[in-house]
């Protein structure tokens, strides 16, 4: 790998927001307003706190009912794993995967990738750099798609809602579920990308 | 401001690379490699060569036309809400849901809940295609910025990662697949507008080049 000149290096530092590049004293970006942040020594406390928060409220959403279904006298509470399982019990194989997908594994996969990510910056063993960019990408591009069966389990009870033969309501792992997603995102986003790239540029002084 | 570049590992750094002004550099905002920012030919992109993140794309007359496009997506998501999205039958009960009753699906101590989807699928992707329009339009006409016209493009670009709608499009489909053994299901007016708009704000998404007009702010 070559080695690449960064504004660090260079005695600068980087707007993350707008990419202008200022003095290394400059604390706030003049064109675009945002905070320039130096890499920051404990730069992975918030990553790790709202990492433990998306994770607290992960199972609970994983516990208690994303729908509650009544079918004429029959009422059935099912969480979002029984749910999916009882639709591919049904046949529709495909869209009991869609939903273990988006609600378990990229949420759980998701998880992982940024507990990797933050060890490796900070120090710990990782994956190697090669990895640690695939995962960092894959984060940034699929976290979002978790929120899908919120969504699925809103329209689904809104239209079912009235009707005299079946209601289905959503329950409350939807909302468990919501702040779980945020968290992590919020985590993802206090993830400071630049210090990936610096520690495959260290291991290349070292050699 | 005499720029100051001070190398602190020379093993690293091609000085002769360097140019003259601090504006002319670009630090790629996800893995701060440093490039003269040079301006590629339209259609063209400069990306950074480490992360291979985009940082330049211009696009000829992009301006104008994520103007047109945001426009009619605004008119599209105007029409998206208050139309019938599904409606479901069984036996003689006709139920239509619009979008917004969509949203407002959960109640009691749940509807939080609806107010932040009703943000996320609706609120922040409309938000953010006017502050586009805000920041854009005088751009476009040659005209000085508007009034707080950063601060706009600012809050547009810290929601991008929050607006949801296509996320919201394929819940929907996934919702209608699992309940058309059920009941009958029709899709109302507001799917097609809806889903109009969410291919409007994509396309909207990949003609934007952030560092224009960042850039453009800068010279207005």
């Amino acid at each position: 790998m070559h080695k690449v000149l960064t504004a660090e290096t260079a005695g600068l530092i980087g707007c993350q927001r707008c990419a202008r590049v200022w003095g290394a004293e400059t604390n706030r970006c003049a064109r675009c307003g945002a905070r320039l942040k130096a890499r920051r020594r404990h730069g992975v406390f918030w990553v790790w706190f709202w990492w433990v928060a998306g994770l607290a409220a992960y199972i609970p959403a994983n516990l208690l009912p994303m729908l509650e279904t009544r079918v004429l006298l029959t009422k059935s509470d099912d969480t979002i794993v029984a749910g999916a399982l009882k639709l591919a019990s049904h046949g529709s194989v495909l869209i009991a995967a869609v939903i273990l997908l988006a609600s378990v594994a990229i949420p759980i996969a998701k998880f992982a990738a940024i507990a990797l990510l933050a060890r490796s910056v900070s120090g710990g063993r990782g994956l190697g750099s090669n990895w640690n960019h695939r995962i960092y990408e894959a984060v940034e591009y699929i976290g979002r798609w978790s929120m899908i069966d919120v969504f699925v389990v809103a329209v689904l009870s809104s239209l079912v809602q009235f009707s005299v033969i079946a209601t289905v309501k959503p329950g409350s792992a939807a909302l468990a579920f919501t702040v779980s997603v945020i968290c992590t995102m919020l985590s993802a986003q206090s993830f400071d990308s630049r210090r990936i790239w610096d520690a495959d540029q260290s291991a290349e002084l070292k050699k | 401001m005499p720029p100051k570049i001070v190398p602190t590992d020379r093993k690293i750094l091609m000085t002769s690379d360097l140019p003259a002004a601090l504006e002319d550099l670009i630090a790629c905002p996800t893995c701060d490699a440093l490039y003269k920012a040079e301006i590629p030919k339209a259609g063209a992109r400069m990306a950074c060569k480490r992360c291979h993140r985009v940082l330049i794309s211009p696009g000829r007359r992009a301006g104008a036309k994520i103007i047109l496009l945001a426009l009619a997506a605004f008119g599209l998501v105007m029409g998206a809400v208050f139309q019938p999205f599904l409606s479901i039958k069984r036996f003689w009960i006709t139920r239509d849901a619009t979008l917004v009753e969509t949203a407002l699906a959960f109640e009691g101590p749940l509807l939080i809940l609806s107010i932040a989807m009703l943000a996320l699928v609706i609120l922040l992707p409309v938000t953010r295609l006017l502050l586009t329009v805000y920041v854009l339009s005088p751009l476009v006409l040659n005209k000085p910025a508007l009034p707080f016209a950063r601060v706009a493009f600012r809050i547009a670009e810290t929601l991008r990662p929050w607006s949801m709608a296509e996320i919201f499009v394929l819940g929907a489909a996934i919702a209608l697949i699992k309940i058309v053994d059920l009941a009958h299901v029709s899709l109302g007016p507001a799917v097609w507008l809806f889903g109009g708009f969410v291919i409007l704000l994509a396309l909207q998404n990949t003609l934007m080049c952030r560092w224009s007009v960042w850039k453009a702010l800068d010279d207005a």
